[in-house]
Parts: C-alpha cells; structure tokens; sequence
C-alpha cells in the first residue's frame, strides 16, 4: 500500500522517456533498437524487420528498457528493464527462450549464476565518482586483456585486470574542451554514459552526457593503443555540426570510416552516412526509428526528454521534504518488534 | 596535554577523553551515504596521519610497514587499546561509522599517548562505512586479523543487508585478509551469533579454528572482557556467542 503511494509520488516528476539503445550483431546478422519500452529489430542479412515472439502475451516489456545485449557469439540477445523484468532471446528465430523477473530493479543477474565466484581477484579503484558503463577489451597479441570504464568524473580509464592497477587516465571531459567552470563550485564535469569498442578494440567510442553549457553532442572517439597501455583522444565526431541546429539525439545515424590506420592523418573525417547510402537503407531507418523522416518538432520533444530521464538517471535520488517526511513516518525498522 | 586539561571534555584526573561527551545516535544506517573522506586507494592512506611517530612525514617511515588489524565497528576502542600492548609491532586501526565515538576513539588514543610515552603509536582510527570502504584502505592479503565484535544486530529479515557479516561481504573480508589470517566475531544475540557462523561455516574460504586454536590464542580471550560492549554485557551476565575463522585458500 504505501509502497503504491510512494511510486505514484515518483512518477509525477517530468515526462521522460528512457535513453535509446542500439545493439549491432556481433557479425553483423542484424541490428535492434529500443525506445522505452518498444524493441525494434532489423534483419540485416534478409533486409526485412523482424517479428519478435514471445508466448507469455502481451507486450514485451511493460516498462522503460534500459539494457540490450548480444551474447553467446551473436546467438543470443538480452534485454532487461524498468518492469524488472530479463528477457533471453534466441537470434535464430527470435523468440524469447525464458524470461526472468528479479525483485529489485534489474542490476543484478538473479538465481546465483555466480554460485561460487567468491575469490575477488581484484578492485579497480581510481574513480572519483560513479562508473556508469564498462567493456572489456583485448586483441591476439593481448589475449587476457584489459578493463575500459567511464565514469561521472568525465574520464575514461583503462586497468589491468589480474592487479587492478589504474594503467592510464583519459581526461576526456577536458580533452574535448567540456570543462567549464560554472562559477561557485569550480569545474562541471560532463559524465561519460556510455561506451563501445570496436570489434578488433583498438577503437572505443564514448558518450558524453549534455550538461551546463557543454555543447558536444555526438561521440568521442578513444583510440588503445595495447603496446604502451595508453588511451588517446582520437577524434570529437560533433554528429551535431552534420546536421545543422536541430537535434541528433532521437535519430539513428550509421557512422563509418573508423580505421585506426586512417586516424593518423588529421585530414580524415569519420563520416556519417546519409540515410540513402546506408545498407537497406530507408527500410531499416523505418523499422528502427518508426519512421524515415522525423519533425523538427518531434525529434527536439524526444531530444528534452531523453535528457530528463539522462539526468535522472545520473543524479541521486533527491526527495522532497514531504517525500522525507512520509518515508519516516513509514519507516517500518521503527515498527514494533514482532 | 595542556589544552586537553583546559577542555572539560576530558576528566581532570586522568586526562582521558569523557565518554558521556561523546554520546551519539545508538545506530546509525550502513547503507545511506555521509559525508568523510575516503582514500582513493590504500596506497593513498596517510599513514604519517594515523601513526606520526612511526612514520614523520608521508614519504618517511617503513613502506613496507602496514596495517595488519583492522577492528571492524570498534565502537569506543577497548579493544584496540588493549591489543596495542598486546601486539606493540603491529599497525592496527579501528573503523567507525559514528562520527562522535570515533572522535571519542581519537582522543583516546591522544591521551594514552601522551600519558604513556612510546606506547600506543601503533593504533589509530577512522570515521569511515566498512561495508563500503574496505578495499580502499586494505590491499589484497594485507590484514591478519579482523575482528567483529558486537555488532548491530539488524534483527528485521528486511535489513539483514545492513549486517557487517553477509555472505557478498565475506567475500570482501576474504580479499583483505591473507591467507591464515583470521577473523573473530562475537556476540550476545544468539541469531546474529548463528547468522555469522552460518555465513562463515558457508563460505568456502574460511574455516573454523579448532578448540585448542581457541585456547592457545590470547586473542580469544579478549573478545568478551576488551571492549566496552562485552563488559556490558559481562556485568548483566549475558551469554555470548563467538565464531572465529581462517581465511583459507579456495580448493577448486
Ligand atoms: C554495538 S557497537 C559495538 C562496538 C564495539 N565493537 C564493542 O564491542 O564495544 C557496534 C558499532 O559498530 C558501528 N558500525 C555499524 N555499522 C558500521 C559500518 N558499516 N562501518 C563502521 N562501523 C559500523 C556502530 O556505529 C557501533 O559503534
């Protein structure tokens, strides 16, 4: 009962819709998209959308997606989100092969997978704020491989993972000009949300949250160099200055020409496809943005709220003093002792 | 000591800190947050901070010295006092998560200092959440004893989570300590006494010491008679329940 109340309460704070997410097949079979609670897959082999099925009815999440992944060497895919619940789909036919509902928010995976996993080889300690995404790295000549994070401090940073040792620090908030100081506090630091490495790893993108005044939207590109352990800005993709004034937030663009051979020359510009130029083209933005052509109007509304339920994502719950108040009057750790 | 004997914080007579200034909240919530300094990493624990006499600035002293004991909710430091005369080579610290009774901790040990020149160097103390923070201050196999003594007993199912002993935090413990190294518990509520037995006794890297182990260790001894809580409990004459434990190596 109270608990309803509380969620209610929650839920009146500013419309928003959960961050977008994109997850390509690792051998490129085929490419899905979420938006809040809509999954959207694309058969890229076949050039078709895809019908995802899934016996237990009804609608495939009923809340807000906030993770998708492909496992097991592409055959299998993930998602998991706001309705606590993971779905496990199978890529061949894409249905969903089971379905498992975690208490909590979905943030642990639950039924003890790690079942005797209780020897920590090591801690990674170096960030002074929250980590917000991970990916493991490692090429042929690196087979055990590294650690990538990014964290709210605004930096990317690279570890050894038997030691846990900090090998290097990429300042990226300050490396792409970011940091502004907003008076009062000193430094605002732009967090990092998100990042992917390129199949062969020597090329990590990064998202950067928008905050204060920073005017960055689009990817960063980290390059990793193994032999030396170093992490390096690359190139600023601003996807923005491609695409005029309007927001790029809410559309899916394909970016290519991501060669670590070409980077050394300062001439080469990654570039962003136009949507004609990308494999099966208008069909596929169709599929994975409901349509090919988005509003002006539209795709700045998306843009806002993406940025609501970004920040909100970010920042510690913050409650009101009424909010404060009921949770103690509810607090039942005060309650008498049964 | 001048200052300390103008400060009515501290009994006239024997220049210790008054522990009824220092009264504090009975419980305080492990999982919300506060506000104190944490290290970044345990090579960035000032130990010029905690042990001055042993090591004069931050670049002097033993690098290779390091804190061994770690009292884990020392609560008002017994236990570590009488362990400093116990164990006079050993760098120990206390962890505290009440602000007041740590500072009460640390004026403690200022005064023993003062009092007893040349003892009591090796024990210092830190406002910090150990459920949180261990691996900030302890690098992997640096402790050889931790020890639990009294714990808040979080009776709710619900708030089991706060307990110091779990079956995740274990995991911590056992990448704090070395391998030998041992971890004692006690306590007067016999749930909580099962409740971290079980966690131990399931936990594949500890195992239980055997009874002359027990006997022969002076250690044991004062887990019920050290510290503040235990002599409570004594004088009502109070049950106890200990567990004490080996950090083995994992056999897979
Ligand atoms: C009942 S007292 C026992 C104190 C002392 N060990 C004794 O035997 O007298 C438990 C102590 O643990 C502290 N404590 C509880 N949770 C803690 C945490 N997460 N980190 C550090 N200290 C904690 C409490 O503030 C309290 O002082």
């Amino acid at each position: 009962m109270e608990e309803t109340q509380m969620e209610e309460g929650e839920n009146n704070r500013d419309v928003e819709v959960a961050p977008a997410l994109i997850a390509v097949h690792p051998i490129q079979k085929s490419v899905a998209v979420a938006i809040g609670s809509d999954l959207r897959v694309f058969d890229l082999q076949a050039g078709c959308a895809v019908s995802l099925v899934d016996d237990s009815g009804g609608p495939l999440h009923k809340d807000s997606i906030r993770a998708i992944r492909f496992g097991a060497e592409g055959k299998l895919f993930v998602s998991a989100g706001d309705d606590k619940l993971v779905k496990i789909w199978t890529t061949e036919s894409w249905h969903c092969i089971s379905t498992v509902c975690s208490e909590k928010r979905v943030t642990v995976f639950p039924k003890n997978p790690l079942d005797g996993a209780h020897e920590i080889q090591s801690f990674c300690l170096g960030h002074t704020e929250f980590v917000s995404c991970l990916t493991f790295v490692c090429t042929p000549d690196y087979p055990l491989g590294f650690l990538v994070s990014g964290s709210g401090d605004s930096t990317v940073r690279l570890w050894d993972i038997t030691s846990g040792s900090l090998l290097h620090t990429c300042e990226v908030g300050a490396e792409a000009g970011l940091l502004e100081s907003n008076g009062r506090e000193g430094q605002c630091y732009p967090a990092i949300t998100d990042l992917c490495a390129t199949p062969d790893c020597t090329l990590i993108a990064v998202a950067i949250q928008r905050q204060c005044h920073c005017s960055l939207q689009g990817v960063m590109l980290i390059s990793c160099d193994f032999p030396t352990r170093t992490l390096s800005v690359a190139k600023v993709t601003g996807v923005s200055n491609l695409c005029g004034d309007s927001p790029s937030l809410a559309r899916v663009r394909v970016i290519s020409g991501f060669k670590k051979s070409n980077l050394d020359s300062i001439e080469h510009e990654p570039i962003v496809l136009e949507d004609n130029a990308i494999p099966v083209g208008e069909k596929l933005l169709e599929k994975l943005q409901g349509s090919v052509f988005i509003e002006e109007k539209v795709l700045s509304a998306a843009a806002e709220a993406v940025k609501t339920a970004m920040c909100n994502l970010l920042i510690k719950k913050q409650y009101s003093t009424e909010k404060r108040e009921f949770r103690k009057r509810t607090r039942n750790d005060r309650k008498i002792k049964h | 000591m001048l200052e300390n004997q103008a400060n009515s914080n501290f009994s006239k007579s024997t220049g210790l800190p008054r522990k009824r200034f220092y009264r504090a909240r009975a419980h305080s919530n492990p999982l919300s947050d506060s506000h104190f300094p944490v290290p970044l990493s345990p090579s960035h624990v000032d130990y010029s901070l905690h042990y001055p006499q042993l090591f004069p600035s931050s670049d002097q002293g033993d690098d290779s010295k390091k804190i061994q004991f770690a009292d884990i909710g020392c609560g008002f430091g017994g236990l570590l006092i009488s362990l400093s005369t116990l164990f006079p080579e050993t760098l120990m610290i206390g962890m505290e998560l009440r602000d007041k009774v740590t500072e009460y901790v640390k004026e403690r040990i200022l005064a023993l200092r003062v009092a007893n020149p040349g003892q009591y160097q090796n024990v210092s103390v830190v406002r910090t959440n150990s459920m949180k923070y261990i691996p900030n201050y302890f690098e992997k196999g640096q402790l050889s004893k931790m020890f639990f003594l009294f714990p808040d007993p979080h009776f709710k199912e619900k708030n089991h989570r706060r307990r110091v002993i779990g079956p995740h935090l274990l995991d911590e413990y056992a990448y704090a300590l070395q391998v030998g190294g041992i971890i004692y518990t006690i306590t007067d509520v016999e749930e909580l006494g099962e409740w971290m037995k079980a966690c131990l006794e399931g936990h594949p890297m500890f195992e239980a010491l055997a009874d002359e182990e027990l006997e022969a260790d002076p250690v044991v001894k004062l887990l019920s008679s050290a510290t503040e809580e235990g002599q409570k409990v004594a004088r009502n004459g109070g049950q106890t329940f200990q567990a004490v434990y080996r950090r083995t190596m994992l056999s897979l």
